[in-house]
């Protein structure tokens, strides 16, 4: 069994559909990158696998535990925009992602200095300990989604959801986001998927990219029929498929 | 250059600003003199010489009857009604509007009622207050109340329903409870809010303290103006109108104040 499985999942709006057999088995620590054209409800199998909706029809676990009704602890989430609390500071911020799921949203006395401190540390390995108390609004696009993403981090979910996260940002920006991902990615091993439109950010980030489209068309209700998962690449080793040795051989291994 | 992108200066700028206040006085003027030309005991449009003597007198010198200086106890009364009924109904507005905005079941009970609620002018009711009241502080302050919280609530709700859904899902995430959200994330981000609608139903709030004091009363602005009225003294009434001016620019200007000292992080921007 693998870790997230998805399986034969439908979903509808309004009696249209919308996403149409969805299968798709996850290994623990994968990287998925989802792409496809607009519309093609990338982000809405993104809200099933957050348990933000309910699909019509088939089920999504996570560890065989039973189907998710709403979101919770164990699915962290990086949206484009309004993401991280405008009326808190940055280091509040951070101090939310541990705070929020105590009975006042809160920590008291001891507790709290210890969460700020974790919090000063935290940001300063995300660099953002310079604006630690400023709000999220004085900050770049590219700052803002740092925080979210380490806000996210702290609250050690099992698997992160991040809906087209640079999106909105310069090109520039949007590289040293990457290997920021990267680098957190290897620290915690962490299952992630991503809906992106940007192809080679997709590639380069994913284990695989998986690409949504609708495999059925009819020209005279473009509505008809739901999307599907139509590819499933191995996007390791630069895209190259089959570049690992799986059996042990005497031919001489590249290291 | 088009009339859009012209932009006065700073001194102009406060220039302009006292353009329509002095106009208004010099019409005033003007019109004050033509008629105490015609009739020097002409009461309708005293001189302004006349409403400054007057307005001295009333925050200065006390009743020959009471001994006691009216003006201000007209302004505690009434202040005191005001800031009660505000209270209550910014109290209210706020839990309300956020569970209707929050909660969808009371949503889809309340939000219909209140939307009917609110189409009840509050005037219209006055008389059912007093009889069910009677003639005290009580009836005044409910009224307020009555006139402003239906508006109130469903200013809140609809703030709190324009919350981007992407801040509660995130919070969820995060392992916040419904009470959670509601305190952390839904009550500080309705609160600057909050004090802007105060800030705009203390127009209202005013009209219905003034109507209240003015049917039934025995001391407060409204009262004072509408007893005056039978005497003509227009004197009284315009330092008194003038006076209620002032207190409601003020309070706004305090709300405002306010607001930007309490919550820094709505300016807060590059």
């Amino acid at each position: 069994m693998s870790f997230v499985s998805v399986r034969d999942v439908f979903q509808f709006y309004d009696g249209r559909p919308i996403l149409e057999r969805v299968n798709l088995e996850v290994e623990e620590g994968e990287f998925i990158s989802i792409v496809g054209a607009s519309g093609c409800g990338k982000s809405t199998f993104l809200r099933m696998l957050l348990a933000q909706e309910t699909p019509t029809r088939g089920s999504i676990t996570v560890d065989g535990n039973p189907p998710a009704v709403e979101p919770g602890l164990e699915r962290g989430v990086v949206f484009q925009r309004y993401s991280t609390f405008p009326h808190l500071n940055v280091r509040d911020n951070i101090v939310a992602g541990e705070s929020f799921r105590r009975p006042w949203g809160r920590f008291w006395g001891a507790e709290k200095k210890a969460a700020r401190d974790r919090a000063d540390e935290t940001l300063a390995r995300i660099g953002l300990d310079h604006v630690a108390d400023n709000y999220p609004a004085t900050l770049s696009g590219g700052m803002q989604q740092r925080l979210a993403i380490g806000q996210a981090l702290v609250a050690r979910p099992r698997i992160l959801l991040l809906d087209e996260p640079f999106g909105a940002l310069d090109p520039g920006t949007r590289l040293s986001m990457h290997d920021f991902l990267s680098e957190l990615r290897d620290e915690t091993g962490m299952t992630v998927f991503m809906v992106t439109h940007d192809l080679e950010e997709g590639f380069k980030l994913g284990d695989r990219v998986i690409v949504f489209d609708k495999p059925r068309w009819d020209p005279h209700d473009p509505s008809a029929y739901g999307a599907t998962i139509t590819y499933d690449f191995d996007a390791r080793n630069g895209g190259f498929p089959y570049q690992t040795i799986k059996e042990e051989t005497h031919v001489l291994r590249p290291n | 250059m088009r009339l859009i992108n012209r932009k006065p200066g700073r001194p102009f700028a406060l220039f302009l600003l006292m353009v329509p206040f002095v106009l208004a006085l010099i019409a005033y003027s003007v019109g004050s003199d033509i008629r105490l030309a015609e009739n020097p005991a002409d009461k309708l449009l005293p001189a302004p010489s006349k409403i400054a003597a007057t307005a001295e007198r009333l925050f200065t010198e006390p009743d020959k009857r009471s001994g006691r200086i009216l003006l201000w106890h007209d302004t505690a009364i009434s202040l005191q009604r005001l800031g009660l009924g505000v209270m209550l109904s910014a109290l209210s507005g706020l839990i309300f509007g956020l569970l209707i905005g929050l909660l969808p079941h009371l949503r889809a009970m309340f939000s219909g009622f209140v939307a009917v609620i609110s189409m009840i002018p509050p005037l219209a009711i006055l008389p059912i207050l007093f009889i069910v009241f009677g003639l005290g502080e009580v009836s005044k302050v409910v009224l307020i109340v009555i006139g402003i919280t239906p508006f109130l609530i469903r200013d809140m709700s609809q703030r709190t329903l324009e919350i981007p859904r992407e801040m509660i899902v995130k919070a969820e995430t995060l392992g916040a409870s419904t009470a959670t959200i509601a305190l952390r994330v839904a009550l500080p981000q309705v609160l600057p809010r909050l004090i802007q609608s105060v800030r705009l139903s203390l127009g209202p709030a005013w009209l219905f303290l003034i109507a209240a004091e003015a049917i039934a009363s025995d001391l407060g602005l409204g009262y004072r103006i509408f007893i005056v009225r039978r005497y003509l003294a227009m004197d009284v009434i315009l330092t008194y109108v003038l006076w209620i001016t002032l207190l409601a620019f003020t309070l706004d200007w305090l709300l405002k104040k306010l607001s930007q000292k309490l919550f820094p992080w709505t300016e807060a921007s590059l």
